[in-house]
């Protein structure tokens, strides 16, 4: 869970996203295949090697309006081709924090 | 409290204006972002993993009831309904969007409050003793020069754009509750023999992946002079600071490097070159500032009040009134520390009903007047004791009267993966288990004093190179791991814990401490000696052996 703040280096494991939050309200999006970008990860655009990841990114990048501070986060494609969170930094993107907030949302 | 004047309100109200121009412009495509960036930071805008987080800064600690009704509206209109308070006297808002930003700014600035350099390479929130005042035996209030400072360096040029962020923290009481030795610049408020007011001042503390404990590089500068010294020591800082590596680039860094000889002789050339120019304060400057503060039109009371001798038949009351009422420097009043770290809750935040509650009962009991501290809790610090009885009734109606003030639950703690882009492991549930492992008040109690800091990075938000157990939250192949430290502390004594052993899981570090603990009730001479001392007696061996020896 290095922070991607922190990465050096892209480093493609397995199946990845592109992330991001979105400009105008800061929520967690994903970046589609459709050029694009979704709150929900199961629209996530898959990439699997270094050079799909970079253009991916790289696209992401160039989409500075529609959402900022854009980095590859790993996912992981179930046999039903349900896509999850990676690692539990990604998991708490997604689900929000993992204590009770003292407001109920 | 102190009374902004007009030119105070005009640049809250400009910067709002041109920060509503920005944001437009930002949204519209015509600012890309790395352009908006540096302009958000500089108003207290992050980013963090779920969305923008919005830090609102808190002059040494104090606030009016208006504002802290306006804190609450905030919470309420912008956000989820609440703020989480932190250890530098700011209040974050971890859910605010980007568009409604100017609008919250706007309303925030109504009463006074703004957001400006609580984040950036720029001079942050001067801090100060959140009991500057009120407490006995200070020599005077810090605040007036604290807020001297802020004035000074607001929006200043040459302080914009730093190496590094820059935090300045001053108390001027003997028990040193603004945690000075850990700041850039700290500044302890002494009189000389002729009791002309003035500062020892300390620099290069820090926490962060290199902790220092900050050193004394002059023992006294005259009020009059403070501003031309602490320019001094920020043009070194900005002549001599890395700005090639921003691990390095924080003051402390130049101060270790230079060390502390050369790094006070450079700043002494500097200052003889500035200290007679405009920036030499007048008498009259301190005495408008201080003019500015107003203090409550305090009654002649009784030191026990038939009030509060009743009420002491009630065991709760009592736990309540021992652990979370401090005396007051006026006679028949108290100083009353609001703990925000209820058993299971997360540490620091309060809800819009608790702030709006919290006013309400200040305009009643505290002159209008509510300070926020570095611990993450809130105090009322002007109560006067007939009143403790009434007040805790309603404090307990608002879960706000847990009676664990400086005791092992009282715990200070960084938002923590849960919120932080930064971080590599969470903080609050670690936290949270642990206020569940000691709720019980007489065992906290048994204990003693206990100060607990959790990090969720080494970045070191929580403070826990100087609790008296640090916690600091790793990650090692895609697990949370916590290393723990022990025998740190914050006050005027203080030190850097040391590493007890290798880092334990997250669902060991409860365990771990209650172990520290019951190392420490076996091995403390008698019941008063605290568990730092036991530690500073011992060293870290015989509570190494007693974690590990079955791990």
């Amino acid at each position: 869970m290095t922070s991607p703040l922190e990465q050096k280096k892209i480093k493609i494991a397995g199946p990845s996203v592109v992330t991001a939050n979105r400009t105008w309200d800061g929520i967690v999006v994903y970046r589609t295949a459709a050029k694009g970008w979704s709150a929900d990860l199961s629209e996530a655009a898959i990439v699997r090697n270094s050079d799909d990841a970079k253009a991916l990114l790289a696209e992401s990048v160039a989409d500075d309006v529609g959402a900022i501070g854009p980095y590859i986060a790993p996912v992981q494609v179930g046999e039903d081709g349900k896509i999850e969170p990676g690692n539990l930094r990604e998991q708490i993107r997604r689900t929000g924090v993992t204590i009770g907030q003292p407001v109920q949302v | 409290m102190y009374a902004y004047d007009e030119i105070d309100r005009t640049l809250v109200n400009e910067r709002v204006s041109e920060f509503r121009d920005q944001v437009k412009r930002r949204l519209s495509g015509e600012l890309t972002e790395d352009e908006f960036k540096i302009l958000r930071l500089q108003n207290g805008v992050y980013l963090q993993l779920h969305a923008y987080m919005f830090r609102v800064a808190i002059p040494y600690g104090t606030l009016a009831t208006n504002q802290l009704r306006a804190l609450a509206h905030v919470a309420r209109k912008y956000d989820r309904g609440y703020g989480h308070f932190t250890t530098r006297q700011n209040i974050q808002f971890n859910w605010i969007k980007l568009a409604e930003l100017p609008d919250a700014l706007a309303d925030l600035a109504k009463v006074g409050i703004h957001a400006m350099q609580t984040s950036g390479n720029n001079m942050r929130n001067v801090t100060s003793d959140q009991w500057a005042g009120v407490a006995p035996g200070e020599i005077e209030d810090p605040r007036i020069w604290s807020e001297l400072i802020r004035q000074h360096t607001t929006l200043h040029p040459e302080f914009s754009f730093l190496p590094r962020k820059f935090k300045i923290a001053i108390t001027a009481s003997d028990h040193d509750r603004a945690a000075i030795k850990i700041h850039d610049i700290g500044l302890r408020l002494i009189k000389n023999e002729k009791g002309e007011t003035g500062f020892g001042v300390l620099v290069g503390g820090g926490l962060g992946r290199t902790p220092f404990i900050a050193k004394t590089i002059k023992h006294f500068v005259h009020g009059r002079d403070i501003l031309s010294y602490i320019e001094a020591i920020l043009r070194v800082y900005n002549q001599y600071g890395r700005r090639d590596n921003i691990y390095k680039a924080r003051i402390k860094i130049l101060v270790h490097e230079l060390g502390t000889e050369k790094f006070s002789r450079e700043v002494e050339e500097e200052w003889q070159h500035i200290r007679n120019s405009l920036l030499q304060i007048d008498d009259e400057v301190i005495e408008d500032i201080r003019s500015r503060f107003t203090y409550p039109a305090y009654e002649k009371l009784p030191h026990m009040p038939d009030e509060l001798r009743q009420a002491a038949a009630d065991r709760d009351f009592e736990a309540w009134r021992k652990n979370s009422v401090a005396p007051h420097k006026v006679q028949g009043y108290s100083i009353v520390t609001i703990s925000l770290k209820p058993t299971g809750g997360p540490p620091g935040d309060a809800t819009a009903e608790q702030m709006d509650a919290l006013a309400d009962l200040a305009d009643k009991y505290s002159f209008g007047e509510i300070r926020v501290g570095h611990e993450q809790n809130l105090a009322l610090p002007h109560v006067a004791k007939r009143d403790l009885p009434a007040l805790w009734k309603s404090l307990d109606k608002l879960g706000l009267a847990t009676p664990n003030v400086n005791l092992i639950t009282d715990i200070i703690a960084c938002p923590g993966l849960d919120y932080c882009s930064l971080a590599n492991a969470r903080s609050i549930p670690i936290a949270q288990e642990l206020t569940r492992r000691f709720a019980n008040h007489e065992l906290a109690n048994l204990i003693g004093r206990l100060h607990i800091n959790i990090s969720g990075c080494i970045n070191a938000c929580g403070h826990h190179h100087v609790g008296h157990i640090g916690i600091l939250g790793v990650e090692k192949n895609g697990e949370e791991v916590y290393q723990i430290t022990i025998g740190g502390r914050a006050d005027e004594s203080a030190a850097l814990g040391n590493l007890i052993g290798p880092g334990v899981k997250f669902d060991e570090v409860a365990d771990v401490v209650e172990d520290i603990v019951e190392a420490y009730l076996a091995l403390r001479e008698r019941p008063e000696e605290l568990f730092i001392e036991t530690v500073k007696r011992l060293g870290v061996e015989p509570f190494k052996e007693r974690v590990y020896a079955t791990r």
